[in-house]
């Protein structure tokens, strides 16, 4: 008896290819997204690109910038990428904060001119000039990995700077040794000591190191809620998948039970009722984007009146190109039932390797090029670059076109798709 | 030109071939419509009647044979406004109200705003849902979601409705209610194919009936031509065995009658003729349960044509 019940459900299972998908495919699926992600397929971190000025050029300097440049966490670029096959000059101060904002990398550090006087100290010192860190506070991780990393290679790669300081500390303290000295000695280590608590009592700045770092916000600082921007775009790009395939969903109802025969018997034609059903989705979308953005200005003070240019415009494209995204995955399936296993999957995979789930900084440049593939990224990309770096709205042209672009051609496809309920 | 010249014909359809895969489900169907008639497609489930309307409209395209709406072709902007069509499955927007399904599928059709709710009214008015027009039609009982259905079909004033079993699934109230409604509609004029496998209403509703089976026509005329041309004057008697079995089957088949199901059906000329047969059927050793004797219908037709019954 329990033998026959247990047959029965497998075959059905066996039969139900939705209900194999969500059971077999999406776990391994994610599983290797996640593995790829978070180290599984790897033996080493993500490395971290940053841009690095040496305005000081001094023997200290240019050694420390080896040392980055040698260093195998760090991609550290002095100039920018060839364009048209000619050299670019060097980054500057500038040219680096600009990079910074337009999303470049994560960070750029500067070696102020004088660093090579007093490269290292072993404790505060007002006077030695600080290496300054322009970040974007849109990526938590890479400053502090950064930070760290700077103190590294300055013990790696000056250690006789480190020995010719330590020196002279010892000149300066140490002496004959005589009781003085060790009571001066160990007042300084107090001192060293109440630094540290200090320090680590306000966040764990690294103004105190080996290497004085001035941390300065040039993209988010004066936010008053910087990550919600992003994950508005992110969470909402994600269900604005599922709207639209749920809408376009309708298009399987009607065809089975009848009602798109009798739409397509009057004057509606295929491609006015498709065109009619991707503007329904489209508005649909677009009215959640609204809701959204608005729930997070009104709650988590984001600043969305000066940016509505930029989101009508981002606005308008995701919806466009999510709404066409519907209507393919309903021209793909021949019944409601099809409809829901495969739209969880595709949005699944889609938002994970998208930037929807986690951001797409935090994984590794295959993948990172991989989201590409998604329209999650491009519109992700495009709320950013509105909310986050306040660029114009001129600047949106790459994700306008790419979204306008994936919204004409799965539009086609889906009409080419619909071919099959117009006549038998 | 004289006057028959210059009537159009409703519908005329020549030659109508069409294959799905190893299914043949129009076989070489010839079918013409005349102005003002009710046509009755009668036939089992599966005959090709669904296949036949759905040509006509221009859902299915025929891999052989034309048809034609009012001399345009099925499918063209022509035939499709000229068309009213009643399709078998309740086809409407079970969320929307009566009155929002009827105005949806009047702007589908073209309607201008300012005639539309005057064609919603009328509607609703012939299918008597005028006080339930508001009311979503998820709510409404079966009947009137089969009445809404019908009046879906006709929002744009077709002159030829294409009935596709419209009683289907509904109770005999909602059913003599329906009947009405289509008489209402002879009495205007307009044409209408009506497709059922229930004899009884192809009796009522029809001035023709075309017998479909296996995608062929196999029968075309009045009741009464097809009961004649099946039976001549002969009446028919339906004889009910006690006992069923390959013995009794096989004694009915050389008296020239029909065994189906424990019954045999024959044909006789005069009443006396019963006796005859029961004598026959007592000195083969079979006992009957009861002999009837009654003028043939359409069912019988189908039977006497096809050996099956209408709803196999």
């Amino acid at each position: 008896m329990i033998a026959a019940i247990v047959r029965t459900a497998l075959v059905s299972l066996r039969r139900d290819r939705g209900a194999l998908a969500l059971s077999f495919v999406l776990p391994v699926a994610f599983f290797t997204i996640f593995a790829v992600i978070f180290g599984g397929r790897r033996d080493t971190t993500p490395k971290i690109t940053i841009i690095a000025v040496d305005e000081d050029h001094s023997p200290a300097s240019q050694r420390l910038m080896k040392g980055l440049e040698s260093e195998a966490a760090l991609v550290v670029r002095t100039r920018p990428a060839r364009k048209q096959n000619a050299e670019q000059p060097d980054y500057t101060a500038e040219s680096a904060e600009a990079a910074v904002k337009a999303g470049s990398a994560p960070l750029a550090l500067i070696i102020p001119q004088g660093f090579g006087e007093h490269p290292i100290a072993f404790g505060p010192s007002s006077n030695r000039p600080a290496i300054r860190m322009l970040k974007d506070s849109s990526d938590p991780v890479a400053p502090q990995m950064v930070a760290g990393l700077l103190q590294k290679v300055v013990m790696t790669s000056m250690p006789d700077v480190l020995a010719e300081q330590g020196s002279k500390y010892f000149e300066q303290y140490a002496g004959g040794m005589t009781g003085e000295q060790r009571q001066r000695i160990q007042q300084n280590l107090d001192q060293l000591r109440q630094l540290q608590s200090r320090r680590e009592a306000r966040g764990g700045s690294a103004d105190g190191g080996l290497v004085a770092i001035a941390t300065q916000d040039v993209v988010g600082g004066k936010k008053r809620n910087p990550m919600v921007s992003f994950y508005a775009a992110a969470i909402g790009v994600m269900f604005l998948l599922f709207t639209a395939s749920g809408a376009a969903g309708s298009l399987l109802d009607e065809a089975e039970s009848g009602t798109l025969d009798r739409v397509l018997s009057s004057r509606v034609t295929m491609t006015g009722l498709l065109g009619g059903k991707l503007i329904y989705s489209a508005l649909l979308a677009f009215l959640q984007l609204v809701v959204m953005f608005v729930w997070a200005w009104a709650v988590f003070k984001l600043d969305f009146l000066p940016h509505l240019p930029g989101f009508v415009v981002m606005g308008v494209c995701t919806a466009l190109a999510v709404a066409a995204f519907g209507m393919l995955l309903a021209s793909v399936c021949r019944t409601r039932a099809q409809l829901g296993p495969l739209a969880t999957l595709v949005i699944l995979i889609m938002s994970s390797i998208g930037g929807s789930m986690f951001p797409r900084f935090l994984m590794p440049e295959a993948m990172q090029k991989a989201g590409l593939l998604t329209i999650n990224a491009w519109a992700i990309d495009g709320f950013t670059k509105v909310f986050w770096r306040d660029e114009p709205v001129s600047h949106l042209w790459p994700q306008v076109l790419v979204l306008l672009l994936v919204a004409a051609v799965l539009f086609a496809i889906a009409r080419r798709l619909a071919r099959r309920w117009e006549f038998a | 030109m004289n006057a028959t010249a210059s009537i159009v014909t409703p519908l005329r359809a020549e030659g109508l071939v069409k294959r799905f895969g190893a299914v043949t489900a129009l076989a070489g169907i010839a079918l013409e419509v005349r102005p003002g008639e009710c046509l009755g497609l009668l036939g089992p489930n599966g005959a090709g009647k669904s296949t036949l309307i759905r040509t006509v409209v221009g859902r299915v395209i025929p891999d052989a044979g034309s048809v034609s709406v009012f001399d345009s072709p099925a499918g063209s902007r022509a035939a499709r406004a000229a068309l009213g069509w009643v399709p078998q499955e309740l086809a409407l927007y079970p969320r929307l109200t009566g009155r929002e399904n009827l105005e949806a599928f009047g702007r589908y059709h073209g309607l201008p705003g300012a005639s539309l709710p005057r064609a919603v009214e009328r509607c609703l008015e012939w299918a008597a849902l005028a006080d339930r027009a508001d009311e979503r039609v998820s709510n409404l009982s079966g009947g009137m979601k089969r009445r809404l259905n019908m009046a879906a079909g006709l929002i744009h004033e077709p002159r030829l409705v294409l009935m596709d079993e419209p009683t289907v699934g509904v109770d005999p109230q909602s059913r003599l209610r329906i009947f009405e409604m289509i008489e209402a509609l002879r009495a205007t004029g307009i044409s209408i194919i009506y497709t059922t496998h229930y004899m009884e209403e192809a009796e009522r509703l029809c001035d023709r009936i075309a017998i479909v089976d296996h995608g062929r026509i196999i029968a075309e005329g009045t009741r009464d031509e097809l009961v004649r041309s099946a039976f001549a004057s002969r009446s028919e008697v339906i004889a009910r065995f006690s006992e069923a079995g390959a013995g009794v089957a096989a004694w009915v088949g050389q008296r020239g009658g029909r065994y189906l199901e424990g019954t045999g059906q024959f044909t006789v000329q005069q009443p006396g003729e019963i006796a005859t047969l029961l004598d026959a059927a007592a000195k083969a050793g079979f006992e009957l349960a009861d002999v009837s004797l009654h003028k043939p219908n359409l069912e019988s037709v189908f039977l006497h044509l096809t050996g099956r019954e209408l709803r196999d």
